[in-house]
């Protein structure tokens, strides 16, 4: 009974964090710190993303089971990876643990940086569970919509301190965002203040860098100005990001772990993740080690820094680069000196470096194929283990060219030298595509291990790629695209090559391609091995394997394991069930139209964006995909301090801010966007016919030549429409259910736009070639990317807000605002809703596009230059993104009459969306 | 109307007793079920108590005004099972709003017209909200646990359109009850949540659970501060317990809850447990008694009956709850 009472006494008058899985789980001043397990997190753990990628969920479970009895009190669940479906995993792993009774006794933490994750994991926990995370990143509208419906759903929430300028580094900025975060939710939401856990950003220490020396301190006083200041509110945190800088010296590390927990629990840090087995006891710390330890933590001496490396030193016997030592590798003897300058990328002393081994060598030649490849081979090593990380590799093969590039000269005033390359590998984007960073990359890293790569660049036509690997006596064809109709002109690749008896190796690589879609597609139609490539790390040891003298066993497994797969792919396809196009439209989206808000555009006609300035963008850009361009996988920011790659993901920040101040500064490259708003109405289901009779002034001014306002003043946009049998109550949509039907007598309006950062771009790349930098080429190219889509997201926010005006952002009630904020989609040609590439032509035409900005389309139709972005504008509130999946022939055949082409062209251009 | 918060702070309030148990009584036919109206009706309707609102709804009147007789402050609408999901046994999807909408309306005219005659003594109707057929955090198929039969989301929108029918009939307060699994309780308070943000009212929310063994949890392995911690995060009239319990078995668990909420506390028990006949035998007599042990320790604010207990439970129940005071709230800090 006094037990009871004692529970009583502790909950029932406060507001204590209270969650709940079976059992529940109070936060109360007496609880011990709380830690959170989060070896269920594919982001940080590679064995747990490879088990759900294999769909091995009973493996899977054991690593939650594992952490349960570990002593984790809440349990992070994060399925946040580019190739999974995220909704789909996150959905499954939760409804299997719902069935293990061991485990859902604990509280979940639902952790993505996806809303319809957090959503769907939400709609499947039955406990009260914490949400990881929301912050002010993208500003107020969606954080109040995100938090009201968390709310809504019964879970607590984790709120990092970010907000619009960017992640909080400093005390001020930590409270200043916590202070206006709880505000919001705690008196704007009535969020329950108990149920805010803040994170306000444990970062790395003893970097070497003095804007990090208080990166401890700021968390630990902001943690107590938290505690102090926002009643009832919790704070948490990754602790191991603490100990960045000193990875490989578990001593230091473990000790920095348990100070800094013992300080920031002092502080009122009452939850956060830890490594239990990466943690020292407090008390046991050797005594020296802990005052070095807080001397850092502290910012108590200004060589505090130095002196834990020197501690750290001496407990490794091993020395740990840091900033301050960094000459010290230039009184090593030269081989060790060359390897240094090759791994770590430097290449500053490369040239006088090779210098002094040619004048040591016998030939010029003995420099590459001794000291430059002994180096290579370490860095292809540590590659091969995981230990280097690609861009780290883009930058060693920089070093690499550098120092071949000098020698060169002396090489050919020898004559007789000749380098001996492990193999010829040709490489080529495909037809009709432009897009080759993912090829540069590959190119490099197999240029890195010794492979002599003869690169045909992009929009490589079948017969010059069999032309060049007969002649050239290519190894292996390595072919790359990113846009689906490269999928079939990788098919027409490979005949052309069986048809010449060719039989080289081919591997696939790029955005679009897949294992299945190689095996299912190319696979039978060549003698040879054709081999899918997932990632560049993966190019070496499969080239290294197709190219063994015994490479047969391996390529019989190949063709083995791809036969199997096309045998159970085929068999799986079968299943789906499909409806009539017919049925599909009389099954389609509903709308209605009676009551549903249509807007006029404010300014109806073309609008032309030239000499845009293009710093603007900053803001707009999503640094994901960027970082995964590179072949590191994790969402921005929470890459930059991954345990992982987290070092390596902060080098290329910061180079690509580099770089990314000089294309502002410098203007590098020039950004120009077209779009324009129309009358529209959906007839005979699938089109949508765009009325310009208007002529508004705009569109005359814009098309003073070749478009007569008169002729031309209807347009079809085609749509597709879904086939696949849906579940009752679910729509098969096409795009056109999201405009009015003529038929209802009420107009309607849609848009369309082109978006371009990519002037310059090829120039900019072509120039650091010529200067050995792969490193920078590809880098403009990925930032280029990124800013086009970064333009669209822009351009998309001011046609909502002024060009159409259909909502505002900026100004409305909260409750308004929280139904407005999603209004509109900007769907892209090529992509799930609209996979037909041929639409980009309506666009073109519709918005004069290539005389208006310059922006072309090649026979493959992808826009040139590459960082491009074009798409349609749909406004209506209940418009959202879908899928198209498979559709069948009957739509096929009614689609190429509406389109006015034969039966074999609108097959060719669908087939990556027909099913078998 | 009189504000239930304002009577809960002045006395404890009686929920009333079975209905199903009273129908039973009236030993309806098929024939009766299906009325005039439903006379060709394809499926069998025998069983579709909610129906009853349509085709007998006197027999429902008159159930109503017994336990109001008794000294019930509060019925509860006969719609225990009027959701699309619950209705598709019947092939009755179609008919939710209406099952909802009448019953409310006759309830209300029955409360009504009580309170008419006692404005001492105001009576309230509960617009019942049931647990459905169907689980969301459990599968239905052993060999495959990641399955479900039902969504949060089809849950949602089916509990929404159920509630937004017992409004429109005239209930005062909305009880989700006989709640075995949590998740299905969320997704119905979600869909309250979400209509009375669009029709920009309040309405009091009942929320009763459901401790199936005597293990002490849910159906779907909840413990007790679980289950009060999963469904708190919105303003509650009350939280409590019914069913599958008789009031001696539930108390250690009403004990806990009244412990740990800062809600009014609700219970409405079984008449014991059943016997090997299906039946329940406990007399009005040891039915008061055991709650007495009750209201003695303080336990709680609103008390009724759930299967197998009869205006007459009711009546012993009402009796001793007005010798005793409401249980006081310790308000949220």
């Amino acid at each position: 009974m006094s037990s009871t009472n004692n529970y009583q006494q502790s909950t029932k008058n406060h507001k204590y964090l209270t969650l709940s899985g079976l059992e529940p789980l109070v936060v109360t001043p007496e609880s011990n710190f709380i830690n959170i397990g989060e070896r269920t997190n594919v982001t940080g753990s590679r064995k747990f993303l490879r088990l759900i990628k294999e769909e091995k969920y009973d493996e899977a479970l054991e690593v939650a089971r594992d952490q349960v009895d570990g002593g984790a009190q809440i349990l992070d669940v994060n399925m946040d990876e580019g190739m999974l479906d995220g909704v789909y995993a996150m959905t499954t792993f939760l409804n299997l643990i719902a069935s293990e009774p061991d485990i859902s006794r604990i509280p979940l933490m639902i952790d993505s940086s996806k809303w319809e994750i957090i959503e769907a994991g939400l709609q499947v926990a039955q406990g009260k569970c914490v949400v990881n995370s929301i912050s002010l990143k993208e500003g107020e509208t969606q954080f109040k919509h995100q938090a009201k419906l968390i709310k809504r759903y019964g879970a607590a929430v984790v709120v990092m301190a970010f907000d619009e300028d960017g992640q909080a580094d400093t005390y001020n900025r930590r409270i200043e965002i916590c202070r206006r975060s709880y505000h919001i939710l705690v008196n704007e939401l009535k969020f329950p203040p108990q149920d805010i856990i803040f994170d306000p950003n444990i970062f790395p220490v003893a970097t070497g860098m003095d804007e990090h020396r208080r990166n401890a301190l700021d968390f630990f006083e902001a943690t107590k100005w938290i505690r102090e200041n926002l009643p009832y509110a919790n704070v948490s945190g990754g602790v191991s990001n603490v100990s960045f800088s000193f990875r490989g010296n578990n001593v230091v590390r473990e000790a920095m772990h348990s100070s800094f927990l013992y300080h920031a629990i002092k502080n009122g840090m009452n939850m956060g993740i830890v490594n239990p087995t990466m943690l020292e006891i407090y008390d046991e710390i050797d005594k020296d080690l802990l005052e070095r330890v807080e001397d850092v933590l502290f910012d108590r001496r200004d060589d505090a820094t130095e002196r834990l490396l020197d501690y750290a030193e001496s407990v490794k016997g091993q020395k740990k680069e840091q900033e301050d030592k960094i000459l010290e590798w230039r009184s090593y003897p030269l081989q060790e000196r060359i390897t240094h300058a090759l791994v770590k990328g430097i290449d500053a002393f490369i040239i006088e470096d090779v210098e002094e081994a040619r004048k040591a060598s016998e030939k010029p030649i003995h420099v590459i194929e001794g000291h430059l490849m002994i180096g290579m081979n370490v860095v292809g090593d540590l590659f091969g283990s995981g230990k280097m990380f690609l861009p780290q590799v883009v930058k060693s093969a920089r070093v690499m060219k550098k120092a071949v590039a000098y020698l060169q000269p002396f090489i050919e005033a020898e004559k007789d030298g000749k380098q001996e390359f492990a193999g010829r590998i040709l490489m080529a984007t495909v037809k009709g595509d432009v897009h080759d960073i993912g090829k540069n990359i590959v190119s490099v890293v197999l240029g890195c291990n010794n492979y002599e790569i003869i690169d045909l660049g992009v929009m490589v036509p079948p017969e010059k790629i069999v032309e060049t690997a007969i002649r050239e006596k290519v190894d292996i064809i390595g072919l790359s695209g990113l846009i689906t109709p490269s999928l079939d002109e990788m098919v027409y690749v490979s005949k052309a090559l069986e048809k010449q008896n060719v039989t080289i190796p081919i591997i696939i690589g790029g955005a679009t391609t897949s294992r299945a879609h190689s095996a299912v597609k190319i696979a039978p139609h060549y003698s040879n091995t054709v081999v899918y490539i997932n990632d560049a790390s993966r190019a070496v040891t499969v080239v290294g394997d197709l190219l063994k003298k015994d490479s047969k066993i391996y390529k019989d497994q190949i063709r083995e394991e791809y036969d199997k797969f096309r045998e159970q792919f085929l068999k799986r396809t079968k299943k789906k069930e499909y409806l009539t196009i017919a049925e599909a439209r009389k099954n389609k989206f509903k709308i209605n139209w009676n009551t549903s808000e249509i807007v006029k555009p404010k300014q109806l006609g073309i609008h032309i964006l030239e000499d845009f300035d293009i710093s603007k963008l900053e803001d707009f850009i999503d640094w994901s995909p960027f970082f995964r361009s590179w072949d590191l996988h994790g969402k921005y920011p929470a890459i930059l301090t991954d345990d992982v790659v987290g070092e390596q993901a902060t080098i290329l920040f910061a180079d690509a801010q580099d770089l990314l101040k000089r294309i502002f500064d410098e203007k590098l490259l020039k950004a120009k966007g077209v779009f324009g708003l129309f009358e529209a109405n959906t007839v005979d289901d699938d089109d949508i016919e765009i009325t310009i009779s208007d002529c508004h002034a705009e569109l005359a001014e814009a098309s003073q030549e070749g478009f007569d306002c008169a002729q031309s003043d209807k347009l079809k946009f085609l749509t597709l429409r879904q086939q696949s049998k849906k579940a009752a109550g679910k729509p098969n949509i096409a795009l056109s259910d999201f405009i009015a039907p003529k038929a209802t007598g009420k107009q309607d309006y849609m848009g369309c736009f082109c978006v371009s950062t990519g002037f310059g771009t090829h120039e900019l790349a072509a120039k650091f070639e010529a200067e050995h930098d792969d490193y920078n080429s590809i880098m403009i190219k990925a930032l280029a990317d990124r800013l086009a889509e970064a333009f669209a997201e822009y351009l998309h926010k001011e046609v909502r807000i002024n060009h159409w005006n259909y909502t505002n952002d900026d100004n409305l009630t909260n409750d308004d605002l929280i139904k407005e904020s999603y209004k509109g989609i900007r769907p892209a040609p090529g992509y799930p809703a609209c996979p037909d590439h041929l639409e980009k032509k309506t666009i073109w035409k519709l918005l004069n596009v290539e005389e208006n900005i310059g922006v072309k389309l090649t026979e493959s139709l992808a826009m040139w230059p590459a960082a491009s972005v074009s798409g349609y504008y749909f406004a209506n509130p209940e418009a959202r993104y879908f899928g198209l999946g498979k559709i069948k022939e009957d739509q096929i055949e009614d689609y190429s009459k509406r389109r006015e082409i034969s039966n074999e062209e609108a097959t060719k251009w669908l087939s990556p969306n027909i099913a078998d | 109307m009189v504000d239930i918060r304002e009577e809960l702070q002045k006395r404890i309030l009686v929920l009333d007793g079975a209905m199903g148990t009273m129908l039973q009584q009236y030993k309806f036919t098929e024939e009766d079920f299906r009325g005039e109206r439903f006379k060709d009706y394809p499926s069998p309707l025998q069983g579709n108590n909610d129906l009853l609102s349509l085709t007998q709804p006197v027999a429902i009147a008159e159930i109503h005004a017994k336990y109001f007789e008794a000294g019930a402050d509060i019925v509860e609408t006969n719609t225990f099972s009027g959701t699309t999901i619950a209705m598709a046994d019947y092939d009755m999807e179609d008919l939710v709003y209406e099952l909802n909408f009448e019953s409310a309306k006759i309830a209300k005219q029955v409360a009504e017209k009580f309170t008419k005659e006692n404005p001492e003594k105001p009576r309230f109707v509960a617009g019942s909200i049931g647990p459905t057929n169907k689980t969301a955090s459990l599968s239905p198929d052993v060999n495959r646990p990641e399955y479900r039969a039902i969504t949060f989301n089809e849950l949602r929108v089916a509990y929404k359109q159920q509630v937004e029918a017992l409004i429109d009939g005239g209930v005062d307060l909305l009880l989700v009850e006989t709640i075995f699994d949590t998740l299905n309780a969320k997704a119905a308070l979600f869909a309250i949540e979400e209509v009375k943000e669009e029709r920009h009212i309040d309405i009091p929310i009942m929320v009763s659970g459901t401790i199936t063994d005597a293990s002490g949890r849910t159906l779907s392995g909840q413990t007790v501060e679980a289950f009060l911690a999963s469904i708190s995060h919105i303003p509650l009239l009350s939280v409590g317990f019914n069913c599958a319990l008789g009031a001696e078995q539930l108390k250690p668990y009403l004990q806990r809850l009244s412990n740990e909420t800062e809600f009014f506390t609700s219970a409405h028990p079984n008449a014991g447990l059943p016997n090997a006949f299906g039946e329940y035998e406990e007399s009005p007599k040891q039915m008061q008694q055991f709650i007495e042990d009750y209201l003695k320790d303080d336990l709680i604010n609103i008390i009724g009956g759930c299967c197998g207990t009869s205006p007459a439970h009711i009546k012993a129940i009402a009796e001793a709850a007005k010798n005793y005071e409401p249980r006081q709230l310790v308000a949220g800090v």
